[in-house]
């Protein structure tokens, strides 16, 4: 299967920008499918969760558009979806931003503030940093090959916390504090840093991604 | 300790990136796509892309030259010029931006920033200052490149901005910004004391030491620069190289 043949949404749930996602798609020949409404989602292959801002405006987006349902049904079959940033955070149980959110609850977890940093480092953190990738040998990983001084572009105040360790796909240090900045459950992914704005670093992660869909068809 | 971003700076005027010596002379230095396109590949951690004579012209700035500008780069690219409204930040995400920056029309009107806040995001909107050293020491904020007074007294401005909720503030020394003889250290030193929220140091840079005194001494968050590289003072990683040596960690690509 060519990259030109592949069905990837990228859900459009009016939080924050999808253009430069768009571009690194499109950098590998992949035109992606800009999906606001559940019909939209019929017979993708893949699907993107992008996102910044916050916790419960994402949930409220993806409700008031009738997606939360749908996109925890395409996660159920277990196709490849991809959470980045706000998007990463909503794929977990409970978010504690502006208050107590439920999530898709699609990995049991919950998203909680930075604890107080060392360094007086600042909160949020924006910028670069690398990640720890836990089970990097895996051949289905979109983390598969990143290396140890590859970095990625973070901003964010709130952090994953998956329940399960196994669900911990990679950590980041900031401050003194080690948290989780990439989750994985099967075929779900999230990342806490943004791969479309991470530079050559990045673009791999998405061209993994992209890859995912071939095993699949296999 | 966290990564400093190194952040080339575009002063753009019509097709050209120009470099203004405080305010007064402009010389064009370069194409915006070729100059942002040699610093993504040459390990910027950002770019900064500023439409110099929007304001100045009350007209909004080329959407269509910056979106060719940021085609194929992927890092974050903040945008200020002749910003007024929300939909001139959509539109200039829709180009390819991924924040946008405010001087002008946040001076006019502050409650702009919390607008733009409450619909973009802390992460999306930048607080462009141009400040200027009066008599006295006290530092006064401007626009237009230096040529409009506000009345406002930085320091002040700059609280009232992070109240209203903007993510990251743009430093810029108006009286050192193109000299190459340092950054404002006072000023930064200044801001940097309270600021619970990233300062990028823009004006002054010049030789090595003037970019390890203002991560070491300064605390400023991110370095931006301009003449140094357009004029291939050093390139990015000399820069780079240089930090990492006196133990200020940076991003090696």
């Amino acid at each position: 299967m060519s990259n030109r043949d592949k069905k990837i949404a990228i859900i459009d749930y009016g939080v924050g920008n999808l253009y430069s996602l768009v571009r690194a798609f499109r950098f590998f020949k992949v035109e992606p499918i800009l999906a606001e409404e559940p019909a939209a989602l019929d017979g993708i292959d893949a699907m993107v969760l992008p996102g910044v801002g916050s916790f419960a405006a994402g949930m409220r987006g993806l409700k008031i558009r009738g997606l939360a349902e749908k996109v925890k049904a395409i996660a159920g079959e277990n196709k490849p979806v991809l959470g980045i940033c706000l998007g990463a955070q909503i794929l977990l149980s409970r978010g504690y931003e502006f208050g107590d959110h439920a999530g898709l609850d699609i990995i049991k977890g919950e998203v909680v503030h930075f604890p107080a940093l060392a360094e007086h480092e600042k909160i949020p953190q924006v910028g670069w940093n690398t990640v720890k990738t836990l089970n990097a040998d895996s051949q289905d990983n979109i983390l598969k090959i990143v290396k140890e001084n590859d970095h990625f572009y973070f901003v964010h105040s709130y952090v994953l916390e998956p329940e399960a360790k196994e669900n911990i796909l990679a950590q980041t240090e900031y401050g003194g504090h080690t948290f989780c900045s990439a989750v994985k459950s099967g075929n779900i992914y999230g990342c806490q840093f943004h791969p479309e704005k991470s530079g050559q670093a990045g673009l791999k992660i998405i061209e993994n991604f992209i890859n995912l869909i071939s095993y699949e068809k296999n | 300790m966290k990564n400093i971003r190194i952040i080339p700076r575009l002063d753009i005027k019509g097709p050209n990136v120009v470099k203004p010596v405080q305010t007064e002379a402009l010389r064009v230095v370069g194409n915006p796509r070729e100059l942002a396109w040699r610093y993504y590949q040459a390990g910027a951690d950002e770019i900064i892309y500023l439409d110099i004579v929007a304001s100045l012209y009350r007209r909004n700035l080329d959407f269509e030259m910056l979106k060719a500008v940021t085609e194929n780069i992927f890092i974050p690219i903040t945008v200020g010029g002749g910003i007024r409204s929300i939909n001139d930040i959509n539109n200039v995400l829709r180009a390819g931006a991924d924040k946008i920056a405010i001087n002008t029309y946040a001076v006019k009107n502050p409650d702009f920033i919390s607008e733009a806040v409450r619909e973009f995001g802390s992460q999306c909107v930048v607080l462009y200052v141009e400040a200027k050293k009066q008599v006295g020491g006290a530092y006064e904020a401007y626009t237009d490149g230096g040529r409009e007074r506000t009345g406002l007294e930085v320091i002040s401005w700059i609280k009232q901005a992070i109240d209203l909720g903007v993510g990251e503030i743009l430093l810029t020394s108006v009286d050192q910004d193109g000299t190459r003889r340092g950054y404002d250290m006072n000023l930064l030193k200044q801001v940097s004391a309270f600021s619970p929220i990233p300062v990028i140091a823009h004006g002054g840079g010049g030789s090595l030491e003037t970019f390890k005194e203002v991560v070491a001494e300064a605390k400023s968050d991110a370095l931006s620069m301009s003449s140094v590289l357009h004029y291939e003072n050093f390139s990015i990683s000399e820069i780079k190289n240089y930090l990492s040596n006196q133990r200020i960690n940076v991003r090696i690509v």
